[in-house]
């Protein structure tokens, strides 16, 4: 049984990833501590991991020859399917660890749901991915509150940013048609279903850490179907260059 | 040169003379990446899986296994990789975790994690691989390799490593 909402579903499972695994992986060398040099490396390659396996997957279901490398390296920003929140800059290590945090609450979420897919393949992924999600939730809520609870200065950056990601939460969790109908067939999940508890686990950490959430109701969207901020153009020419540079290059 | 089919046994015994590339004390069958081998008329097929999604040791893993059986002369042999069920460290064999205590890396607690977001800094105790003291401290869940997390012996004041549970 396939559907063609199958692989657009899983290149949006899979860029997130790999985008947010890449912006991750520009603190390599640049941490605040080695601790956390080391932590946000190891996050990033555990989202590139998932990437490359879900965007296998896709590229196998699509059935046109392309395997993760060709879906990471040879497309263009307006065929990536990723959230507009994980494209944005790494920023400071307060913006990073509250992208890390939404991001992170919402994969448990997703992957909770997914590991029960109709699609095997699929329900397999998420079940590893779970694991993973789970501690890269623990870590960024904890370091949510640290900041948060910090000094001035750590808790109004921490607040910068929540300030900041906020508008771009609503895209995390809007339906379209084929998020529905892969719900519809039991493959994957209505994202807007994950909405209610995600904002309850949010609020619970926002509120231990001492920081607000905007009111405002704006959100924004666009990356599901194409529609990028200038940033991911910049971020892929550098992520995308050897392998365009050196097709087939094998080291 | 035509040989006798090797049994399901014997190729798990050469397996486990495999050692993960990371952590040389400890093979790929006691850590459970090994996950079934097959005999068939047409060959060996070794069924791995990866710790984490992007355990970057996997490739060489593969390498090692072929190359272990080869010099068996245990050819072809066919490496597939599955991801259901997700690995856990629960299935690191006892013997697998005195040995990797031995070595400095403090084995695994049980894998179930209910506690998603810990809001209290409380861990539970994990004793260090030098001193056996149980005055430590986790500095990170994240450590040198996806699959360790850093601890601090207060006792020995000496830093260790420890197998996450997953």
């Amino acid at each position: 049984m396939s559907t063609p909402a199958l692989v657009p579903y899983l290149l949006r499972l899979g860029d997130d990833r790999l985008v947010l695994g890449h912006r991750l992986s520009e603190w390599c060398g640049h941490g605040p501590i080695l601790e956390e040099d080391i932590a946000i490396t190891n996050i990033a390659l555990d989202l590139i991991g998932e990437a490359a396996l879900l965007l296998k997957l896709a590229g196998e279901e699509e059935g046109q020859g392309r395997d993760e490398d060709a879906l990471a390296y040879f497309r263009d920003a307006v065929d990536y399917r990723n959230a507009l929140m994980v494209e944005l800059p790494k920023g400071d290590f307060g913006f990073t660890i509250v992208r890390q945090f939404l991001f992170s609450a919402y994969s448990v979420l997703q992957m909770e749901a997914l590991q029960r897919s109709k699609l095997e393949a699929l329900g397999g992924i998420a079940a590893k991915a779970l694991k993973e999600s789970r501690y890269h939730l623990r870590h960024s809520a904890q370091w949510v509150i640290t900041l948060g609870d910090g000094t001035e200065e750590s808790h109004d950056r921490a607040q910068r940013a929540v300030d900041e990601l906020w508008r771009y939460t609503g895209e995390l969790f809007a339906a379209d048609e084929v998020d529905r109908e892969m719900a519809a067939i039991g493959m994957g999940v209505d994202p807007s279903t994950l909405a209610e508890p995600w904002q309850a686990q949010v609020g619970e950490v926002v509120l231990r850490a001492g920081l607000t959430v905007p009111t405002h109701e704006y959100m924004q969207q666009g990356g599901r179907v194409g529609r990028h901020t200038e940033h991911l153009g910049h971020m892929l020419a550098e992520m995308q260059i050897v392998a365009r540079s050196h097709p087939g290059a094998k080291w | 040169m035509i040989r006798a089919l090797p049994s399901r046994d014997e190729i798990l015994a050469i397996l486990d003379d495999v050692k993960d590339p990371e952590i040389p004390v400890v093979s790929v069958v006691e850590l459970g990446i090994v996950r079934d081998v097959g005999v068939t008329p047409d060959g060996v097929v070794v069924t791995i899986t990866p710790t984490y999604s992007g355990c970057p040791a996997m490739r060489e893993i593969e390498a090692d296994i072929a190359s272990a059986l080869a010099d068996h002369g245990i050819a072809p042999v066919e490496i597939r990789t599955t991801y259901s069920p997700a690995w856990t460290t629960d299935w690191i064999s006892r013997d697998a975790r005195d040995k990797l205590e031995a070595y400095g890396i403090a084995p695994p607690g049980p894998a179930d994690q209910s506690e998603l977001v810990s809001l209290s800094r409380r861990t539970p105790a994990l004793r260090c691989p030098y001193c056996q003291s149980l005055a430590t401290e986790r500095k990170s869940e994240f450590g040198s390799t996806a699959c360790k997390a850093i601890w601090f012996c207060r006792s020995c004041r000496q830093p260790f490593e420890q197998f996450k549970p997953l």
